[in-house]
């Protein structure tokens, strides 16, 4: 990193500290479901965005870190931190084997695979086999952890440093994953499929890995969502969840680390201010803002500030 | 064996309803080689046209038709303003156009309509057909009016010019240019086709499943494995699919997996014959030379 | 006035520049031949009059500009593109591709006589009416391609590579039917052709094309007798 990114990143990270004695604890409590809608996006985006594979049901890896959670707190009685690597691990195996028989769809089939996955979820979470399990449709119900060490902390501040610490972690693990060989593979089969193959990348472990890692992405941050809202059932992992993850990347940026928090903050905030038109009123600007962002900003938010920031610097050195 | 018989009837009167949604879909990937996830809703968008005019005190099949119409025109239009600007993009655009088109036209509905649950009128008596027992009358007649319709589409593209003309254009757009063909506009004619197909396939339906913003998902699920069942890109496969997924869903859902379970038939499907077979099992194998 | 009248004619796909300029007219009712090498352009100049690439430069159909009109409206004048590689709608039967080239006219019984009299030509066709056009074999591919074109009833058809795959006893057949409509139904042809002998002998003119450029234009007999072209296009 540059010197000008390194003092970015901490004024950053400095803000993020203050935030929670700045806003009440509603809004701290939205904050943290921007971390986890951050790493959720960030998860999406490895596969989508970096990958080129395009899912439309990433909320069932969403869904089943969150129950991964929730039963391991509400049956087991498992600390909610225990939690995440459990669900991250659950989510990257269930996302690795899904990856397999993908390797077989290309583009617009597994996007109808994953689109059929994300529709029939909550169908599959209500099953009465699993109620024992899952609670069927009344769902899992769990309580918010309080700070530990006798902090002087609220609930909501000390979950929201519990999930700001978590996201740096997985942040800068994506940063070097992406960066490095696997990341350069993963973009060379996105962009480059045959040329790829032929200059031995292993193509069809670098796809299913990716789609590993990138449900267990999804799955920590839904394991964290559950823990914030304090709550699953069935009817909130439904197809629109899906929708708002692919919203949140295309709105932030395809195949951009930062995008993932630009499109976070939209995916949480914006359907907060349009809510006071109308009930439907967050899903038609969704809909209206993927379709002006294909059109007309097709790298989104991060490729937008990307693109000013380099203007603005070839101004000033012509200056 | 008499419930037996009545879940394959009622199966075969929702598969003929899938039919005519996986042919909508078939015609949209025949010309483009897309999927076009926003046709469940644009079927749903139709029907609730077909409630307000209805309501407005028209009769049943004059609403009926003026509601096929209008339904052909909002799909022309999608066409030329939404889908035309992405034709060449990425997949991964133009997926995310038809999705933004599912969310919109979902949204808007809700907005207009509200997200209550309204009931729809079938054209059909309360009685029975011809006092047969073990179906009832829409499902009957829902059987007839998809019939009829895929009859005319058949004809249609069998025997008039403009239909072989949009065949033309699917198949082969650079020599239909060349022998005259506005290529585009077979593209948004295919649209509002499939739009105006679609729209009968959610007044038929609409009066089992009720009228809501999101009645289409599941159907639209269904619709899907059967077109993949078929082949997607065979029309008469899709059809064939459709009444074959619709008895398999009923049929499993009442005696082995549930109701509950009945959309993971849909989706084993989907995944199934795209993993396994991806021409569908009944998809044609064109012989052409080199 | 010439029929066709093209002028400085430029063309590109994308960055890569082909035609440099090329000039030349065809009377009404003539047969006229562009020879030259492999990649010299050929197929772009049909291609370019049927807009089909990106163009400059000044093209006139009938004293009409038609540069910058769209394929389907060019079509419409009458012009018919009998394609390199035939362009055949390979999943519709032979009877369909026929009518296909019809398509824009409005006059149904004449098509109807028209379809008789193609299979006239090629009774082969008419043997293959309902088959599957894709499973044609080549040369029947390629009798189909001339016989669409023939059923716009243009009055300008351009003919790329039309002997191409045909045996040698089927393409005097096909020249002779090819003379036939021109003298009998006054089309004219703009004929382009790797077998030069050929092309020369059905032709009036001939133009001789390099690398997106004219180099040599005249009578056919003319460009028959030039040295240069004798040793390089005919071999003697
Ligand atoms: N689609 C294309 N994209 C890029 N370049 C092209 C394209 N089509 C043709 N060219 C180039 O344009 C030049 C002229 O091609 P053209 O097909 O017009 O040649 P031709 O005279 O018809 O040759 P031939 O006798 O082999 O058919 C060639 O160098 C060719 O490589
Ligand atoms: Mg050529």
């Amino acid at each position: 990193m540059s010197r000008r990114q390194l003092i970015v990143l901490a004024v950053v990270l400095a803000l993020a500290c203050a935030l929670p004695f700045l806003v009440s604890n509603y809004r701290t409590f939205q904050f943290t479901l921007v971390l986890v809608y951050a790493i959720a996006l960030l998860g999406l985006n490895i596969l989508t965005g970096y990958n080129g594979q395009i899912s439309l049901g990433h909320g069932a890896f969403y869904a089943i870190g969150a129950y991964c959670t929730a039963i391991l707190m509400d049956k087991f009685g498992v600390p909610y931190w225990a939690t995440l690597p459990v669900a991250g691990a659950v989510c990257l195996v269930a996302g690795f084997l899904f990856g397999l028989p993908a390797l077989r769809l290309e583009g617009l089939y597994l996007a109808l695979a994953t689109f059929a996955l994300g529709v029939s979820l909550p169908q599959l979470l209500k099953n009465h086999h699993v109620e024992k399990w899952t609670g069927g449709v009344q769902g899992i119900v769990i309580s918010k952890p309080d700070a530990p060490f006798g902090l002087p902390l609220s609930p909501d501040q000390w979950l929201y440093f519990f999930s700001l610490a978590v996201a740096i972690l997985m942040f800068a693990l994506a940063r070097n994953l992406l960066r490095g060989r696997i990341g350069r593979a993963m973009v060379a089969i996105r962009d480059h499929h045959i040329a790829a193959e032929t200059m031995g990348v292993d193509t069809a472990m670098v796809k299913s890995l990716s789609f590993g890692v990138s449900a267990m992405y999804t799955g920590v941050a839904g394991a964290l969502g559950a823990i914030a809202v304090q709550f699953v059932a069935p009817d909130s992992f439904n197809i629109f969840l899906s929708i708002v993850f692919l919203v949140g990347i295309v709105v932030g940026g395809l195949a951009s680390i930062t995008g993932a928090i630009y499109g976070a903050l939209f995916i949480q905030f914006v359907p907060n201010i349009a809510d006071e038109l109308s009930k439907a009123a967050p899903w038609a600007i969704f809909g209206v803002f993927l379709i002006l962002f294909v059109y007309l900003m097709p790298a989104g938010v991060a490729g937008a500030l990307r693109m000013a920031l380099a203007r603005w610097q070839a101004k000033r050195q012509n200056d | 064996m008499e419930a037996f018989l009545h879940q394959v009837l009622a199966g075969l009167a929702t598969g003929g309803i899938y039919a005519s949604l996986a042919l909508a879909l078939v015609m949209i990937y025949q010309a483009t080689h897309l999927v076009n996830f926003a046709q469940g809703e644009m079927a749903m968008f139709s029907t609730y046209i077909a409630w307000s005019l209805i309501d407005a005190g028209l009769p049943y099949w004059a609403a009926f038709a003026l509601t096929v119409v209008i339904a052909f025109v909002l799909g022309v239009v999608i066409e030329r303003v939404v889908i035309r600007p992405v034709e060449n993009a990425p997949v991964l655009a133009v997926v995310v156009v038809f999705i933004a088109l599912l969310v919109i036209l979902n949204s808007v509905t809700g907005w207009i309509y509200t997200y209550t649950i309204k009931t729809f009128p079938s054209p059909f008596p309360e009685q029975p057909l011809f006092g047969i027992k073990y179906m009832s009358s829409h499902e009957m007649g829902a059987i007839g009016v998809t019939l009829a319709v895929l009859l005319l589409l058949y004809a249609f593209f069998r025997f008039t010019p403009l239909g072989l003309a949009m065949r033309a254009a699917a198949q082969n757009p650079e020599s239909s240019r060349l022998v005259g063909i506005r290529v585009g506009w077979m593209l948004a004619l295919g649209w509002g086709l499939a739009a105006a197909v679609g729209s009968v396939a959610g007044m038929m339906v609409a009066p089992i499943v009720y009228l809501d913003p999101n009645m289409m998902g599941g159907i639209l699920l269904y619709a899907f494995a059967a077109a993949l069942v078929g082949g997607v890109d065979n029309p008469g496969g899709a059809v064939f699919g459709g009444f074959l997924v619709g008895v398999l869903e009923n049929v499993l859902g009442a005696f082995v997996i549930g109701n509950e379970l009945k959309l993971a038939v849909a989706l084993v499907l989907i995944i199934g014959v795209l993993v396994v077979r991806p021409s569908g099992f009944f998809g044609k194998v064109y012989v052409t030379r080199v | 006035m010439a029929l066709l009248e093209v002028t400085q004619l430029h063309a590109a796909y994308g960055q890569t520049r082909v035609l440099h300029g090329i000039s030349f007219a065809m009377e009404a009712g003539s047969i006229t031949t562009l020879l030259g090498a492999n990649g010299a352009g050929k197929t772009t100049t049909l291609r370019a009059l049927c807009a089909m690439v990106k163009t400059q430069g000044d093209i006139r159909f009938a004293g009409e500009r038609i540069d910058g009109r769209a394929t389907e409206d060019i079509v419409r004048l009458g012009i018919a593109h009998v394609p390199d590689g035939r362009g055949t709608f390979v999943n519709l039967t032979t009877e369909e591709n026929l009518r296909l080239g019809a398509y824009t006219r409005r006059d149904g019984e004449a098509v109807e006589a028209d379809l008789e009299r193609v299979y006239g030509y090629f009774p082969r066709l008419k043997e293959r009416r309902a088959q599957q056009a894709g499973t044609l074999s080549g040369g029947e591919q390629q009798m189909l391609a001339v016989s669409r074109g023939l059923m716009l009833r243009p009055k300008l058809m351009l003919l790329d590579e039309p002997s191409f795959g045909l045996a040698p006893l089927v393409v005097r057949e096909l020249f002779a039917i090819l003379r036939a409509v021109n003298e009998r139904e006054r089309v004219s042809l703009l004929v382009v052709e790797q077998n030069a002998a050929l092309a020369l002998e059905l032709a009036d003119h001939a133009y001789l094309i390099e690398t997106g450029r004219v180099v040599l234009s005249g009578t056919a007999d003319e460009i028959k007798r030039n040295d240069a072209v004798r040793s390089s296009y005919l071999g003697y």
